[in-house]
């Protein structure tokens, strides 16, 4: 198959969706690859080692796309300024097409690829499910973008993020407060810290603190009770109550802090506005605020979407193209992304391409199929993160009435066993003379401590319990020595081989066990 | 000896016996545990043997230097090969043990007993007498087919269930008479053709003890049918069950003397064997009866269609190549590494990678192997790091980073089937999904069906190779290119 890699023409695009290396790695799977000239220039790759790696590199953008089979891209397409056409147009019909779509954005991108009947895969669309990890590329580019909305903020903000004591004199740390502890927040709480800076961060979903404080920063908590956590391990939009007491924290924090990083978003939503007017205000000058959610409008009042703006002292960052600024390290980890996709897409031997609609992750990523719209996907389940019940979605009630029923299903069967138990008990406790009860009463005990004790032995040491078991169990041994003293010569007999036999499963065991454990051993 | 002192050494050995089995819970306590375990027994048997009744000295002493000369000669000689054998073989030892202690104490019982104690003391030695007689038998055969001196297949009797149903009805008839005889003196055995014929009557002058030598047998070959009926792989829960057999028998045979170290200990290795046993069925994703009943593969063989394809075939010189531009390697040992005895090969070749500058870790599966951490114990032998054996709930996850796995003599743990095809005699069970990761080198004798007579799909996937031949040889040749 023959897969076409054009040059992006975004307004300051530098990524590409396939490097030396992957290309490498798809020429592996069997596909050729063509790439037009200049594409990896803006991140650091010449025309010549995509020669190297085994590409075809053409001068001829429009060739690229019309001879391609599957296209792979970063932005969606859009008009193009050289060729005189939309990049959708471009494509051949009935061709595949894998990049950044935001289909509920584009529309009419949409309508456009339909006429082309091609088949579409959005990278923005991948589900956020474990095994989709390898292609999620939204995860992926917001790491940089978490990374690099610290390092402008550093470029602009007058002092050092980390305290010194030095000569000339002592300089406090900088605070920073990042607000959404997503991918890119913790990327940006990770790049803050390690340059030394006090991190504070906030995030509605309760279940990303621990995440934040593995960092090292400061899990900021209001005095409230919701979990704002929604389907696919995604933030849901809160109550007014909520967003008012989340609203007088930022103002208290906005005093405090010298850098805010911003980078709450809801999927399918314009960014919520957290950062007033009349906080910047009240920061102190010279502050920085990064605003990771300008393209979709910002989280604060006074960002401009992809300009650099002063306001009352304060520099708002509102680049858009965060990831694009590092567009060596992007485009290799996009490129990876696309890769494992198309790998999965093109698993039969023939490699000819399969969109397998069964299959969770592609049935997700997919827009459109052949010109037929297949988006949005059916709803998808559970959150990425850890499990708090499901209080998101109200199409959820069947599986969680599934979950009732099981429960008591469980508590029947739990209390049916308690009541045979307690028969037993009863009936023994009734005929049985108080000389048994004793010993039984040690051994139900026994029962219970050894459960308790074999539960932590570690499977690694399951053959050394066993022969250690064995051994022990040879305690039996304490009968026949008892009865070796017996008048009958019989009993005598029996309890000799007894006594042998018992203690060479002692001796046994114990010498076996010794050995095997002597074995183990640390690197 | 006086009463109390014998009391507090029995305290004692009951605290180093739990020492013992919670300084298993890791590598780094485990010897002590072990040392633990022996404090105890030393302490149990001197403080018994000095006990006030005990005279026997002449015996004793013998007996208990003979029988420890014979398990530890054994124990010192057995290869870590051997280990599920012998932990058969020594099974076996207590429930004869057990059994040979309650005929005894039948033969004399204690004097002082009021009517309730003694009918309880007859129960308790027929239990004692069954349970003891199921663990020996089992364990013999499961010995005999671990030794492979038994087919591993399973032996399915038609009608097998009403065998066993039957089998237990007379036991129970047979317990019936036995207390019957023991408290009344009145049995239906007094009528049996047998005890009419003079020599034998005056022989089994005591029917009771006729019923149970009678209950001996059935119960034989219960423990007999049982363990022919389960195949080589279920091997894992069957030892288990024994070993957890073995703990109960003691605990029956404390009853029966009223020893409460016994029971204390008996119920210790019981409840060991059986989470052991639990443990096992788990990680088959089955329930202990349908283990217990056997089985595998009779009604599963018919449905596995299709996925039939091309496996490709590998060399020694493709596959150190492929492991030495590897960053991380995972080895995945299966039975037959146990069988070629490749283990000291693995380590060897793991030595050099890891010099190397390549990631190298051991997946394990709960049931690889013949016995709970089998795969353990024989890479422990072959000199490998503990740290770097994981299990699979641990390592699952880590496939998809990780270059090349490398599968020796395992089949039906890493076969994808499990998950993929709810057809399969094995779906559901978890399997190591070594599919994830860049490549996957099968080492095989030949392309046949792993145990449970399945097809595995993982030798058809693109990213598997398969390198036929023995183990052992095959990756002894892999060093050598490495090497070389």
């Amino acid at each position: 198959m023959l897969i076409g890699v054009p040059k992006e023409i975004h307004h300051d695009e530098h990524r590409v969706a396939v490097t030396p290396q992957s290309a490498e790695r798809l020429l592996k799977l069997g596909h050729s690859v063509v790439v037009e000239a200049g594409a990896g220039g803006m991140a650091n790759i010449t025309d010549d080692a995509f020669r190297e790696a085994g590409a075809n590199v053409l001068p001829d953008g429009r060739a690229v796309w019309e001879q391609a089979d599957l296209v792979l891209k970063v932005r969606p397409p859009e008009p193009h300024p050289t060729h005189g056409a939309h990049e959708a147009e471009l494509l051949r019909p009935g061709g595949h097409i894998i990049s950044f779509i935001l289909p509920a954005q584009n529309p009419d991108l949409l309508q456009r690829l339909q006429a082309r009947n091609a088949t579409v895969l959005a990278m923005d669309a991948i589900p956020r499910i474990s095994r989709a990890q390898k292609c999620d590329a939204l995860s992926s580019m917001a790491n940089i973008a978490g990374y690099r909305a610290v390092v402008e903020a550093t470029a602009l903000f007058g002092r050092f993020f980390g305290g010194q004591t030095t000569a000339a004199g002592s300089m406090a740390p900088a605070k920073v407060l990042v607000i959404g502890a997503g991918v890119a927040g913790l990327a940006a709480i990770g790049a803050a810290g390690r340059l030394g800076a006090v991190v504070r961060a906030f995030d509605t979903r309760l279940e990303v603190r621990q995440q934040i404080e593995s960092l090292g920063a400061e899990f900021l908590e209001l005095d409230f009770e919701e979990d704002g956590s929604g389907e696919g391990g995604y933030a849901k939009v809160m109550s007014p109550a909520f967003i008012e007491a989340e609203m007088d924290l930022f103002a208290h924090q906005a005093m405090e802090v010298d850098v805010i990083v911003t980078t709450a978003l809801i999927p399918g939503k314009p960014a919520p506005k957290l950062i007033t007017a009349s906080m910047v205000q009240s920061m102190r000058e010279g502050s920085v605020i990064v605003d990771l959610a300008a393209e979709q409008g910002g989280n604060c009042e006074l960002t401009e979407p992809g300009e650099v703006v002063v306001r009352h002292g304060v520099s708002i960052i509102g680049h858009t193209d965060l990831p694009s600024r590092m567009a060596e390290q992007s485009s290799l980890l996009y490129a990876n992304n696309v890769f494992h996709l198309v790998d999965e897409l093109t698993s039969e031997a023939d490699g000819s391409i399969n969109v397998d609609m069964g299959d969770e992750m592609i049935r997700g990523a997919t827009i459109l199929m052949a010109g037929e719209l297949t988006w949005p996907p059916p709803a998808t389940k559970a959150p990425a993160t850890a499990a708090p019940p499901p209080a998101a979605a109200g199409g959820q009630a069947g599986p969680e009435v599934e979950v009732k029923d099981k429960g008591l299903n469980d508590g029947i069967r739990s209390a049916i066993t308690m009541l045979v138990g307690g028969a037993i008990l009863y009936g023994i406790g009734l005929y049985a003379p108080a000389s048994f009860m004793v010993h039984f009463t040690i051994f139900v005990l026994s029962c219970f401590v050894g459960w308790q004790v074999i539960w932590n032995v570690a499977p690694a040491l399951h053959t050394p319990l066993m022969s250690v078991t064995n051994a022990i169990s040879g305690i039996v041994v304490l009968g026949p020595l008892l009865m070796v003293s017996d008048s009958s010569l019989t009993v005598v007999v029996l309890a000799t081989a007894a006594i042998v036999l018992a203690t060479i499963n002692i001796a046994g065991g114990f010498v076996v066990t010794q050995r095997m454990l002597q074995m183990f051993r640390t690197s | 000896m006086p009463t109390g002192l014998l009391a507090v050494s029995y305290i004692g050995a009951s605290i180093l016996f739990i020492l013992s089995l919670g300084g298993l819970s890791h590598q780094k306590t485990a010897r002590r545990g072990n040392l633990y375990g022996i404090a105890g027994m030393v302490v149990a048997i001197a403080a018994t043997a000095l006990a006030k009744d005990v005279t026997g000295y002449e015996i004793l002493i013998p007996a208990i230097l003979v029988g420890g000369l014979i398990g530890a000669v054994v124990a010192l000689r057995v290869e870590m090969t051997g280990m599920p054998q012998l932990v058969g073989m020594l099974n076996s030892l207590v429930g004869l043990a057990a059994v040979l202690v309650a005929i005894a104490s039948h033969l004399s019982p204690p004097t002082d007993l009021n009517p309730a104690e003694f009918t309880i003391l007859a129960v308790e030695i027929y239990l004692s007498v069954l349970i003891g007689t199921v663990t020996f038998t089992g364990s013999l055969i499961a010995f005999a087919k671990l030794q492979g001196l038994l087919s591993g297949r399973p032996l399915l009797l038609p009608g097998r269930n009403v065998v066993n149903i039957t089998a237990l009805l007379v036991l129970l008839w047979l317990a019936y008479e036995y207390l019957a005889v023991q408290t009344s003196g009145v049995s239906l055995l007094n009528l049996l053709p047998v005890s009419n014929v003079a020599l034998i009557h005056k022989a089994l002058a005591d029917t009771g003890l006729l019923a149970l030598l009678l209950a001996v047998i059935v119960a034989s070959l219960i423990g007999v049918h049982f363990v022919l009926a389960i195949g080589g792989a279920d091997m894992p829960v069957v030892v288990s069950v024994l070993n957890s057999y073995s703990g109960w028998a003691a605990a029956a045979t404390g009853f029966m003397l009223g020893n409460d170290l016994l029971i204390v200990t008996g119920a210790l290795v019981g409840s060991s064997g059986a989470i052991l046993s639990y443990i096992m069925c788990r990680a088959m994703n089955r329930s202990f009866l349908n283990v217990i009943l056997g089985g595998f593969g009779t009604e599963g063989g018919a449905v596995v269609e299709g996925e039939h394809g091309d496996a490709v075939a590998t060399s020694t010189q493709d596959t150190a190549q492929l492991l030495a531009n590897a960053k991380s390697v995972i080895i995945v040992p299966g039975y037959g590494m146990a069988v070629a005895q490749a283990q000291g090969a693995v380590s060897d070749l793991t030595g050099r990678l890891r010099k190397q500058g390549v990631k190298v870790r051991f997946a394990i599966h709960p049931v690889a192997g013949r016995l709970p951490g089998h795969m353990n114990v024989l890479l422990a032998d072959a000199r490998v790091p503990y740290d770097i054996v994981l299990e699979m709930d641990d390592i699952n996850r880590d496939f998809p980073d990780t270059d090349a796995v490398l599968v020796i003599g395992a089949n039906d743990i890493v076969n994808p089937g499990a998950l993929e095809n709810p057809n399969s005699p094995i779906a559901g069970m978890p399997v190591l999904e070594v599919w994830h990761a860049g490549t996957v080198i099968v080492l095989k004798r030949s392309m046949a069906t792993g145990y449970a007579g399945v097809e595995n799909p993982l030798f058809f996937k693109d990213n598997t190779q398969m390198l036929f031949g023995d183990a052992k040889d095959s990756i002894q040749a892999v060093v050598g290119q490495l090497a070389g």
